[in-house]
């Protein structure tokens, strides 16, 4: 083996307020040829940066300072201009994030394909769209032949990272930089992404870095992974090493995040009256309907999951509960009463009773206010409360959800970290003291480390207050953690429902067998065992569809 | 044909001169990244401004005056353009300079940094205000007294046909021109102001209103707009001015009410469109559909949750906005149905002083009196467009 890819003690800057602040802190990273290198870390670690800084690229604002990279024996950070339009694409490509941003959606897709290699006379307009063509087979795209003559938003967002790699692979490149290619999207899909990318970088022998948060795709990826942490290497081992024996606390506190899970709660009496019960809800937007006969219990003090892919109905049957969505047929009731469907017929203490906390907090609170009037309003207007007595009210909310309410109060939105606003989301939700909270998807936006605080806390609350809480998400780890009963929905109906233990035991029904198969576990082989097990024409969305 | 040759050669030259310079600072460098990765046509650039900048050079120093005497306007004219840039260049730099030291430590960061051409316009709006707002006290004259010579020209040197008392010089009917500029901010800018503001309580109400109700109502008023929006707005406010001119002396109402009632209903249309796409993609947003789901009112919404987060394109949008105004109503008076004599206004005073461009190529004294009011117009037009700019960039967060 030789070495491809060489980066000693790279600094990279980013500018800001008007000065120059460290990103990366002298970095070094070894890449031999066809090697694939798992970079982790959470967010504003540093991982995008480091992996463009290793095609010599940075984004606009950002600087190398020092250090070099060097690219088969090229020096990149030196490197001209005309020198690095040679290389990037045709021996270094990049796959992006959210293929959907990244395609141009006037043109069709194999007319994007087949740019670089025209480009780069690497081979002729025929030629590349034959090989697209083949790439696209390879990677088990279906229809291959027609797929590529479709615009990028004619396929589904798994296909679409799929036609993407097919795009970086067009010249065959040396190495490719992979940034977090499935975090967008649902575990069955990324499966199937991430089996076709495994195998067709196994078979060029391609040389990649893979960028993502989760350890356990790296797992499957990787023959080596990197932690980083701030901008500085943690520790760098070969993954089974990494994965075995972890040396560095925050690697192992990494590692520990998935051990979290709640004691089981007690069954429910039979004769106890649900908090909240959804009765045979049909619903849909204008004539389309999302909704099918969807019902289920949620009792006091109990979690409730709801899980699915996007598109099965979830979050709709959320908007239904509040009341923004009146269903076409079915009810909600509150403690046995029924509400009316509307949100604006529901009066003061119908509203109260259930709160809502975001996915997105940065969406979810007003940036222009500040957080003592986003917690307060709440408060204020349910229960009049004003002056010190309201003051101390917030004030301890804040307390509740762990932020020193003196040095919070004043602050905006922008001023708080991720994890921060999400527990200032809890808050607001909290000030109504309403009985029943829906999460919708609180913590898949988050750092897993700071997402299991997240879980904790709601988890705490739980205990103090007797919330009950229905919990959407797509994510089972996290229903493991915190769920005390799971219903799976797909296609807007609810496949099977249970308790978790019940759920997680087999036997299952089909589909929850596929959605619990399909996350991905720490072990190595994983992938490989999986894939064996499923047959290879039988993974991810093909599976969805074959039922 | 020969100036299409001449043309060609020049450019020819020029990009020979920049190919040559490109290869220079190559090899002067020994091959630094700025001249290596450098486009041919950047190396253009370069060239053909310096070439152009020395060519200014030469221009602005050729004589004022042919042998015979004759003033040569061009120079003239182009020597006062360089010396007004280079004095608002100094009283920006000064302003800029200025506000880093003293105020508030908001104020103090806010200039910090500011570009030099914001705080040119902050500098501009300022002075205009002062203006303005001691019109009465500033003035030698009153706006409309009728002083005994007409037709002094500018300059207030005998020699040339001035007068030290009004140095400005007067207009055709003898009023003293320092004094109507000075009255013309008062009644222009201010008019203009208050049609501004008109406008933007019926716009963004409305615009608002829509965005949140949806609707039957947000399809009232957006068509209703549409209509409006159809027909060209000046020709609009001609014929709505004509009309009003006629009530106006009937109902004892002063035509400048309903000239400011015009405006404001014209362009609010504009602020319309602007506060509704603007509320649209605020009201889609998690916290106001938190705040739905906790029952609070269409006030609270808003005016607590959607108007803070609208107001920096909105503060943009009534820079702009007033600008347009402020050129309508000049308009308007240069076509003789917006503000009415006796009063002073910028529009009617270009109008009445326009004939005397037609001199600009034997007496650019002369000529300069339609440019005085035209000017007024122009530095705040492109003050405020400057103000603008720095608040839009602000607010989009983009960094240079």
């Amino acid at each position: 083996m030789s070495t491809l890819l060489k980066i000693r003690d790279i600094r990279l800057e980013g500018r800001s307020d008007e000065q120059w602040n460290p990103i990366i802190n002298g970095v070094d990273l070894t890449l031999q040829k066809g090697e694939v290198l798992g970079l982790i870390g959470e967010s504003g670690a540093g991982k995008s940066t480091l992996g463009l800084a290793a095609m010599g690229f940075t984004r606009d604002g950002v600087r190398i300072s020092s250090g070099s990279v060097e690219f088969d024996g090229i020096d990149l950070v030196n490197a001209s201009a005309a020198v690095k339009r040679g290389l990037l694409g045709k021996r270094i490509a990049y796959v992006a994030q959210s293929a959907a941003a990244s395609f141009n959606p006037a043109h069709r897709i194999i007319e994007q394909h087949y740019e670089g290699p025209t480009q780069h006379g690497v081979m002729s307009k025929a030629d590349s769209i034959a090989d697209g063509v083949e790439l696209y087979g390879k990677l088990r795209l279906p229809n291959p032949d027609e797929i590529g003559f479709r615009y990028p938003h004619q396929v589904s967002g798994g296909q679409l990272q799929r036609a993407m790699t097919a795009m970086a692979m067009a010249c065959r490149p040396d190495l490719i930089i992979f940034d977090e290619p499935t975090t967008a999207l649902d575990v069955t899909t990324q499966i199937e992404v991430l089996a076709s990318i495994r195998e067709i970088v196994e078979e060029y022998d391609t040389a990649a870095i893979y960028i993502t948060h989760d350890l356990a795709v790296v797992a499957q990826m990787a023959d080596q992974i990197k932690v980083l942490l701030k901008g500085d290497e943690v520790e760098t081992a070969d993954t089974r090493t990494m994965l075995a024996a972890p040396t560095q606390e925050y690697t192992k506190s990494l590692w520990a995040v998935r051990s979290f899970e709640r004691p089981t709660k007690p069954a429910v009496n039979t004769g106890a009256v649900p908090v909240v019960s959804v009765r045979n809800v049909d619903a849909a937007y204008g004539t389309v309907p999302v909704l099918h006969d969807v019902s289920f219990d949620i009792h006091e003090g109990r979690t409730v999951a709801v899980v699915g892919e996007s598109g099965s109905g979830k979050s709709t049957t959320a908007r239904c509960i509040t009341g923004l969505l009146p269903p076409k047929a079915g009810e909600i009731a509150f403690d046995g009463n029924v509400l009316p469907a509307d949100y604006r017929k529901r009066d003061k203490s119908q509203l109260r009773q259930a709160q809502m906390i975001y996915q997105m907090a940065d969406t979810a609170l007003n940036p222009r206010m500040s957080i003592g009037n986003i917690i307060s309003r709440p408060v204020q207007f349910y229960t009049g409360l004003t002056g010190k007595a309201l003051r101390a009210r917030v004030d301890s909310l804040l307390d509740q959800i762990e932020l020193e309410p003196t040095q919070y109060y004043n602050r905006l939105p922008s001023e708080l970290s991720g994890g921060q606003k999400q527990r200032i989301g809890i808050a607001r939700a909290l000030a109504a003291e309403p009985k029943f909270i829906i999460c919708d998807e609180v913590t898949s936006a988050l750092d897993q480390l700071v997402a299991e605080g997240i879980l904790r806390l709601l988890a705490k609350l739980q205990d103090e207050l007797k919330l009950s809480y229905m919990f959407i998400t797509h994510d089972l780890a996290t229903v493991r953690a915190i769920a005390d009963e799971v219903v799976v929905m797909k296609d807007g109906r609810v496949v099977e429902q249970g308790e978790k233990k019940a759920m997680f035991t087999p036997p299952h029904h089909a589909y929850t067998d596929l959605l619990l198969s399909s996350v991905p576990e720490m072990d190595p082989d994983w992938l490989t065992n999986l894939l064996q097990e499923r047959g290879v024409d039988n993974i991810g969305d093909a599976a969805v569809d074959k039922m | 044909m020969m100036t299409i040759l001449w043309i060609a050669g020049v450019l020819l030259a020029i990009l020979a001169v920049a190919w040559a310079f490109r290869w220079a600072g190559q090899k002067a460098t020994s091959n630094a990244p700025g001249f290596r990765d450098m486009p041919l046509s950047v190396a253009f650039g370069y060239v053909f401004g310096a070439a152009l900048l020395i060519w200014a050079v030469r221009f602005y120093f050729q004589p004022t005056q042919t042998e015979q005497g004759v003033a040569v306007a061009s120079v003239m004219f182009f020597r006062w353009a360089v010396q007004g840039l280079i004095i608002a260049m100094i009283a920006a730099f000064a302003f800029k300079q200025f506000g880093k030291y003293v105020g508030s430590a908001w104020s103090r960061k806010l200039f910090r940094s500011m570009p030099l051409t914001a705080s040119f316009g902050i500098l501009v709006i300022i002075l205009y205000s002062i203006v303005a707002i001691f019109a009465g006290a500033i003035a030698p004259y009153g706006q409309a007294e009728i002083l005994g010579a007409a037709n002094v020209l500018p300059g207030g040197d005998p020699a040339l046909g001035g007068n030290p008392d009004y140095p400005l010089g007067t207009d055709n009917i003898g009023r003293d021109i320092l004094s109507r500029l000075i009255y013309g901010a008062q009644n222009t800018v201010g008019i203009a102001f208050v049609t501004t503001l008109l406008a933007f309580v019926i716009g963004v109400t409305l615009g608002f209103l829509a965005a949140t109700l949806g609707g039957w109502l947000d399809q009232l008023l957006s068509r209703g707009v549409d209509v409006l929006m159809a027909i060209p707005s000046l020709i609009f406010a001609l014929l709505l001015m004509t009309i009003a001119s006629v009530w106006a002396p009937r109902l004892g109402i002063p035509l400048t009410f309903f000239m400011v009632v015009i405006i404001a209903v014209i362009d609010s249309t504009r602020v319309y469109r602007l506060a509704r796409a603007v509320a649209l993609n605020i009201v889609v947003m998690d916290y106001i559909e938190a705040a739905k789901l906790r029952g609070e009112g269409l006030g609270y919404l808003v005016f607590r949750e959607i108007l803070p987060n609208a107001t920096a394109p909105l503060l943009a949008e009534f820079g702009l906005r007033f600008c347009f105004v402020f050129l309508t109503i000049a308009a308007l008076s240069f076509l003789g149905v917006g503000i009415q004599p006796p009063l002073a206004d910028w529009g009617t005073m270009v109008r009445d002083l326009a004939p005397f461009i037609n001199f600009a190529q034997f007496a650019p004294l002369a000529a300069v009196t339609p440019l005085l009011a035209a000017g007024a117009i122009a530095l705040l037009t492109v003050a405020v467009n400057f103000v603008v700019d720095w608040m839009l960039h602000k607010s989009s967060g983009l960094k240079e």
